[in-house]
């Protein structure tokens, strides 16, 4: 750190670059590198503690009604029992905390972060001070979320989509979820808006639209959805907020009887409403989840196959147009809600469309592996998983989009094991191979690889122990959100069998992550020291030396860019690859 | 090193960093109003018939009309005030962005009166659902205009100390400012006729 400070101080520096004190330069730093490691830190501290319930719940699944061991003593009330009432909370929290505190802060909060302004040769984000407020807001809600475990009656317990009229007449613990998600989509709109005009105004000169990396352009169609389709759920959280608190009935139909009494309120409301306010955020909130993977995966597979992606301008369409469409199709999700058969048409019409850009992505990443001289390096291993996880991912959610065929799996595990297989091994799989990918951007040094295989294999093997199964038994008919994973229903119980071994799949899963985090914090400190370009890659965060860049500026210089991303293996070049910033063929 | 474009337009985008962030901003409360306004007219129209209460029933159309004027006349003020600063004449900025602020200070007191008179004789949000949505929907807004009376408060009072150093920056932030403060006096537009009159 102090060798890079005294570079600005000297080299590059003019008299404004005072030194900052500590909390300014870690703690309320501006500058989005911090920013970025901030984020992605938070957010795998997150997703360690939204897949730890997630293992509670799985023995309540396998073994339900008995003590759960190692954490049971913390459950004094039900005698290290999880009950039903716990494992609600549990689930609607596992949710959550996955996809709006983990998933999304480190896909486009982190990598985006970190990772966007490099890439388009800017100094920094445009409004680095709205980036700090916007990880703060994260920051707040996700300590509004945690803290609602401790609220009179525990944290919100009506599912991650908290559909009322149960929601609305759930404890405490739900209005906190709303204060939380309030916070949330605050730090989201202000991200969002952020990143979507530093794209548009600190590329570097010559850097056309078409010359941007793949990991840009994903991330520039999941700002615009973040920062559209938010706000759906902000208007709907404001409006269960007034029911729980003002006692209106946006959401309460007339005549509503709780526990045998007729619920006191005006009525007149609509539960349906609140269904397609969530899913006018949530159905995009599902491509939030999935580009920046995309993006991601396009890097790392064109950096390794030492060959231009195939398909660059059909991919850029592709996910142009998946944006437009995914506001369009969320009320598939609602098959089963009685809408009618008008509108289940349009929007199994719209799902199988938006089905083809997702497609022509994945065939043109497939593609890109065809007759390369492949480096199965760490990050290459994840983004090759990524491929065929993401498309069982995608093809098991074709016949949910069909409304015929969602009428028999709706509300099973089919649907669990599917978002899980596009989202776990998909998404997950995908933001690890950016980090190993990008560690030494981040570092100057590389992580250990031997390390990241003894991660990789047994994650891959289990990860598909934990969701192949969940097709099977959904298949079967067995239901979501069981707290004894079926055992109570008599169809289930030829494919409860396979519950013991789901969890068992999840535990082991959770120690394969040990590798994992042990080798992220001894390569920190231990890992093998590198140059500004360990990967011969071609895009400019490559071009930003040393590892890490310097702070408040990245580059001693603008670069300006002569050419497009991927230029690997060019004939008549002296290197198998010429990066962007380079003006000759040398 | 300094962010480019934070005063200057980026020639092939024709505007600054946060013109174009502002208009990103509304986007998203255009989607924020939108949904609310849908969820509305979903409401409204889903009530079975002779159920819905209507807004003349309970609501004051002389005293919304009056809060119009008021908004629709700030938003003159506002780019009077942005005019002066192009003009350079300060002092002129002052008077209007005064006014602007006044106009703001106007319409909340009567919004005040209004929701002061309900709740005396026992209109409340949980009195029905148009109430709910009513009270919704102009509270969200009041909020807004809030948010926007302390920005603009902030540019007529501490913030204007940077017209004597960076005179052009301080003027495209007074028309960002603007452009927000005329987004919100769309919604009210907006809010105007759908709440009162029909």
């Amino acid at each position: 750190m102090a060798l890079v400070d005294e570079r600005v101080a000297h080299g590059h520096g003019e008299a404004h670059h005072e030194e900052l004190g500590f909390w300014q330069k870690y703690v309320f730093s501006q500058d989005h590198k911090v920013i970025g490691i901030q984020y992605g830190f938070t957010a795998l501290c997150f997703l360690l503690f939204g897949f730890s319930l997630m293992m509670m719940m799985r023995w309540s699944i396998a073994y339900p009604n008995q003590p759960i061991p190692l954490v049971g003593k913390l459950l004094k009330a039900s005698g290290g029992i999880i009950v039903p009432e716990f494992y609600n909370q549990l689930g609607a929290m596992h949710g959550t905390i996955m996809v709006f505190l983990g998933i999304v802060p480190l896909a486009v909060g982190a990598f985006g972060n970190y990772i966007v302004p490099l890439q388009i040769g800017a100094p920094d984000m445009a409004f680095p001070k709205l980036n700090m407020a916007s990880y703060w807001s994260y920051f707040i809600g996700g300590v509004i979320m945690l803290s609602s475990f401790f609220a009179p009656g525990g944290a919100a317990q009506s599912g991650w989509t908290s559909y009322p009229p149960l929601s609305d007449i759930a404890p405490t613990g739900q209005t906190m979820w709303l204060f939380g998600m309030l916070f949330l989509i605050i730090s989201s709109v202000l991200g969002s808006m952020n990143f979507l005009v530093t794209i548009i105004q600190l590329r570097a000169p010559g850097l056309t639209w078409m010359r941007l990396p793949f990991f840009v352009w994903a991330q520039f169609v999941t700002s615009f959805l973040l920062l559209l389709a938010f706000p759906a759920l902000q208007a709907a959280a404001v409006l269960q907020m007034m029911d729980r608190l003002a006692g209106t009935s946006f959401f309460l139909p007339s005549g509503l009887v709780v526990s045998g009494q007729q619920l006191q309120v005006a009525g007149g409301g609509s539960p349906l409403l609140w269904q397609h306010l969530f899913w006018f955020l949530a159905h995009p909130e599902v491509y939030v989840l999935i580009l920046p993977a995309f993006g991601i995966v396009a890097e790392v597979i064109a950096n390794n196959t030492r060959k231009p992606l195939w398909g660059y301008r059909s991919m850029v369409y592709a996910v142009t147009f998946l944006g437009f469409m995914s506001f369009i199709v969320w009320a598939h999700h609602m098959f089963m809600t009685g809408m009618g058969t008008v509108m289940s048409t349009f929007f199994q019409t719209t799902t199988m469309i938006i089905s083809i850009p997702s497609v022509i992505v994945l065939t043109a990443l497939l593609i890109s592996l065809w007759g390369a001289s492949i480096r199965f390096t760490v990050p290459m291993l994840f983004a090759l998983a990524f491929l065929p996880m993401f498309a069982i991912g995608g093809l098991t959610g074709l016949p949910l989009g069909l409304a015929p065929a969602d009428i028999h799996l709706h509300d099973t595990l089919y649907v669990i094991g599917h978002f899980h297989y596009v989202v776990a091994p998909g998404t997950v799989f995908a933001m690890f191979a950016g980090i190993y990918y990008w560690f030494p951007k981040v570092t100057g040094r590389k992580m250990s690889e031997l390390l990241g295989k003894i991660h990789f294999w047994p994650s891959f093997l289990f990860m598909n122990g934990v969701f192949f199964p969940m097709l099977i038994q959904g298949l079967a008919g067995v239901q979501r959100r069981l707290y004894d994973g079926g055992a109570s229903y008599s169809h289930a119980q030829p494919v409860l069998h396979w519950n013991a071994f789901m969890s068992g799949s999840a535990w082991l899963l959770g120690l394969s992550q040990i590798p994992f985090i042990f080798n992220l914090f001894w390569s920190m400190k231990k890992g093998e020291k590198v140059g500004a370009n360990p990967w011969e890659a071609t895009t400019l965060e490559w071009a930003a030396a040393p590892s890490p860049p310097i702070a408040h500026g990245n580059f001693a210089e603008i670069p300006t860019v002569h050419r497009g991303p991927y230029d690997y293996s060019l004939p008549g070049a002296s290197t198998d690859f010429t990066p962007q910033h380079q003006l000759q063929e040398a | 090193m300094e962010i480019p474009y934070t005063v200057e337009a980026r020639p092939d985008t024709g505007v600054f960093n946060a013109k174009l962030g502002v208009w990103l901003f509304l986007a998203s409360e255009v989607m924020l109003f939108g949904a609310l306004f849908s969820s509305y007219v979903l409401l409204r129209t889903g009530a079975p018939a002779g159920t819905w209460h209507h807004g003349r029933e309970f609501l004051n159309v002389p005293l919304a009309t009056l809060n119009t004027i008021i908004l629709i006349a700030s938003s003159v003020t506002m780019v009077m005030s942005w005019a002066s600063l192009k003009l350079n004449d300060f002092k002129k900025y002052r008077i209007y962005m005064g006014l602007t602020l006044l106009a703001g200070v106007g319409f909340l007191v009567v919004k005040g009166f209004e929701y002061g008179h309900k709740f005396e004789i026992g209109l409340l949000p949980k009195t029905n659902t148009f109430l709910a949505i009513y009270f919704t929907l102009t509270g969200l807004h009041g909020l807004h205009v809030i948010g926007g009376m302390i920005l603009n408060g902030y540019f007529l009072g501490p913030g204007s100390k940077m017209f004597k150093t960076q005179p052009e920056r301080f003027t495209n932030r007074v028309e960002v400012a603007g452009l927000y403060w005329h987004f919100v006096d769309l919604v009210w537009i907006f809010l105007f006729p759908t709440l009162y009159l029909l």
